[in-house]
């Protein structure tokens, strides 16, 4: 099970071809990555060699569209490492083929981009956008879609969603004895394909999560409005962390969409939000991995 | 700033009053003998609420005019200092509107929203008349077109006989908006004047940086003159630095890793003065980004250290992508050329590296024996170390 990624994932890049891609593509094969293939107009028909594996290594097969790739290898994840001026061509693309996961890690989109390739997605259905902006999704031990790093953890019962790359990572490793279902980086951009709620939602029904670590940071109401949602439809235990209590308002602090504007978006607010509903929440991300291993002891 | 917004909206057409920017006395009186006769000298900075904080002044004629800019010049209007305003004629207006196209992050979306309550702020409206606020969601994909743009014009009640012009501008923002990869676009007020004129008198235009390879001309309205020489310095490095004011500078990896850096620091500071809240508190936010380099580190200790109120700095990585020895040998080699430069780190240096590779990042700055730096092993305790370091200093 886990969610949105498991042992069935395969995995093209949109991508491959370019520093970041092949870099990248090399450690999810090592990470045990049904890597299938990439995707470049240009390079279509070419093989990448990776040195991973076999003596010989491993080649990937470079295909002209994400139609094209699914079509020869039946993938049905893409991760994108395509320059933030091509992303939204790239994801419409992988929309039109109706790629069930596509997983954006790029840095920099345009905020219109992302908004209308979101709505184009949603027009068309059947496409799940991760990101953009985030490291990616990894079910430990059974697939890994992005540059999350595959040796902090291994397999457990903890599902972890985050706005943030290097906190996730940070809980990943606090909790490395417990193990994780499925860590999702939802990215840090104002408009982002998945959010907190869709994650609660799907670790909910995942018979293989016993509970839920929520990592947030300032900006927005994701976070409140993930506290609602805890309210009405969740049952299993979550713990809370949110970055940002020290930022100053109305200065971006890193990620596009981490801003204290006015009253709206601080870190007291979500916390109190999240406390309000039941949800423990800890000061420090230590404090926070604490708080969730107690909670698995007593429920598990 | 209001007449940076104008510019935008005079690009896409936006039917306005123009105006003319003076950075003295002497050019607003000009501005004033060419508009001819009564105009409105008007602080330029980026904050609302000028006219009540006496930034807007009606003037009969050039000199007076003169004389009110030399008044609202090197006023501070909610820190910030007023370094030009705009003359703009005097016009009649017979009422005020709100007009806005924004992101909507809640619903991935974009929104608009609409008023024939203008001149005050609209979460104001919202809160002492909420009906009196039209919100129309906008498929991003479909966009406002005429039918859209009417649908906009009847949910937010504007007067039947201005219908028709203000169809027309509302088709107009919209494309300042979307050419401008705007996230706000905002008018306010959007006034009718006298002969049933529709005027965009006061606006304002937030563009999204990351559409600048898209935007070269959007750099001359990037404010730099309000940012901290600190800030500036670090821009110019390519480094990702906040200045805030406490006596703990903090680098670390990731956006999300440092502002929980800077709230442990600020925790420990706390817990030190007895839980008062008058502890030591993080001095900067400054993300090195994956793959931290030698020379990133050294740029970062650098601006880190440049910083007179830093007692103590603490840096905090996490090795994902980026492998702890290489943070390691950066900051031996970022000590190496500060000194190199003239600047030998004087201050105490706490530092903790987990994940990828870091027993080997501790190897190497064990061994390199850097005087003032300690390593802790938790990012808890490391955050109290650097804040006992620097009360102590």
């Amino acid at each position: 099970m886990a969610i949105f990624l498991d042992d069935q994932s395969k995995v093209i890049v949109q991508g491959m071809t370019g520093a970041e891609g092949q870099r990248h593509t090399r450690r999810m094969l090592a990470a045990g990555s049904n890597v299938v293939g990439g995707v470049n107009a240009r390079k279509a028909g070419t093989w990448v060699a990776f040195d991973y594996g076999t003596s010989d290594g491993t080649s990937l097969p470079v295909f002209g569209t994400v139609e094209e790739a699914m079509k020869e290898t039946g993938a049905n994840v893409s991760v994108l490492f395509v320059p933030p001026r091509f992303t939204k061509d790239a994801i419409v693309e992988a929309t039109d083929a109706a790629m069930p996961l596509i997983v954006v890690i790029t840095e920099g989109v345009p905020v219109h981009d992302t908004a209308e390739a979101f709505a184009y997605a949603q027009s068309k259905g059947g496409s799940r956008i991760i990101g953009p902006n985030c490291p990616g999704i990894a079910s430990p031990g059974k697939s890994n879609a992005g540059i999350i790093p595959s040796d902090i953890t291994g397999q457990g019962r903890i599902g972890l969603v985050s706005k943030s790359g290097t906190l996730t990572y940070q809980l990943m490793y606090e909790l490395r004895d417990v193990g994780f279902s499925t860590c999702v980086g939802i990215g840090g951009d104002p408009i982002i394909g998945t959010t907190h709620i869709d994650c609660l939602q799907a670790f909910e029904d995942d018979p293989e999560t016993d509970g839920i670590i929520m990592v947030g940071e300032i900006g927005g109401d994701a976070e409140e409005r993930a506290a609602d949602y805890i309210k009405q439809n969740v049952t299993k235990p979550v713990v809370g962390y949110v970055a940002g209590f020290t930022a100053p308002e109305g200065k971006t602090m890193g990620h596009a969409g981490a801003i204290v504007s006015g009253s709206s978006g601080t870190a007291e607010a979500k916390k109190e939000a999240l406390e309000a509903v039941g949800v423990k929440v800890g000061k420090t991300p230590t404090e926070t991995a604490e708080l969730m291993r107690k909670t698995l002891q007593t429920t598990g | 700033m209001e007449y940076q917004a104008k510019e935008l909206f005079a690009k896409h057409n936006v039917p306005l009053t123009a105006g003319t920017v003076a950075e003295t006395p002497e050019e607003a009186r000009a501005a004033a003998e060419a508009l001819g006769g009564r105009v409105v000298v008007k602080a330029q900075v980026k904050a609302g609420g000028r006219g009540k904080a006496g930034g807007v002044k009606l003037a009969a004629d050039p000199d007076e005019a003169a004389s009110k800019a030399a008044e609202i010049l090197g006023m501070d209007i909610k820190g910030h200092t007023v370094r030009r305003v705009l003359v703009v004629p005097a016009v009649d207006i017979a009422e005020e509107y709100y007009f806005s196209f924004l992101v909507d992050r809640a619903n991935r979306s974009y929104l608009c929203i609409a008023s024939v309550e203008g001149g005050v702020e609209i979460e104001e409206v919202a809160r002492t008349n909420p009906d009196a606020v039209a919100t129309v969601p906008v498929d991003p994909v479909t966009g406002v077109d005429e039918a859209k743009a009417r649908e906009i014009v009847a949910a937010a009640k504007f007067p039947a006989e201005l219908a028709d012009q203000a169809v027309d501008m509302v088709g107009k923002l919209w494309n300042c908006f979307v050419g401008e990869d705007a996230t706000l676009v905002e008018v306010n007020p959007l006034g009718r004047l006298s002969g049933n004129r529709l005027d965009a008198l006061d606006g304002k235009v937030s563009v999204d940086e990351n559409a600048d390879f898209r935007h070269s001309e959007h750099e001359k309205y990037a404010d730099r003159s309000a940012d901290d020489p600190l800030e500036a310095a670090a821009k110019e490095k390519n480094l990702n630095y906040v200045k805030l004011d406490g006596a703990v500078g903090i680098i670390g990896n990731g956006a999300g890793l440092v502002m929980s850096t800077l709230d442990v620091v600020a925790y420990a500071g706390d817990a030190l003065s007895s839980g008062d809240g008058g502890g030591v508190k993080p001095a900067n936010f400054l993300d090195i980004g994956g793959g931290a380099s030698a020379e990133v580190m050294a740029n970062g200790l650098e601006i880190v250290l440049g910083d007179a109120g830093v007692k103590a700095v603490f840096v905090n990585v996490f090795g994902g992508i980026t492998a702890c020895d290489e943070v390691a040998n950066g900051i031996v080699s970022a000590f190496r050329l500060l000194a190199e430069r003239g600047d030998r780190v004087t201050k105490p240096l706490v530092v903790r590296l987990d994940g990828n590779n870091a027993d080997e990042g501790h190897r190497i700055l064990d061994e390199a024996n850097l005087s003032g730096v300690e390593r802790v092993d938790t990012m808890d305790g490391a955050a109290r170390r650097a804040a006992e370091l620097a009360a102590a200093n």
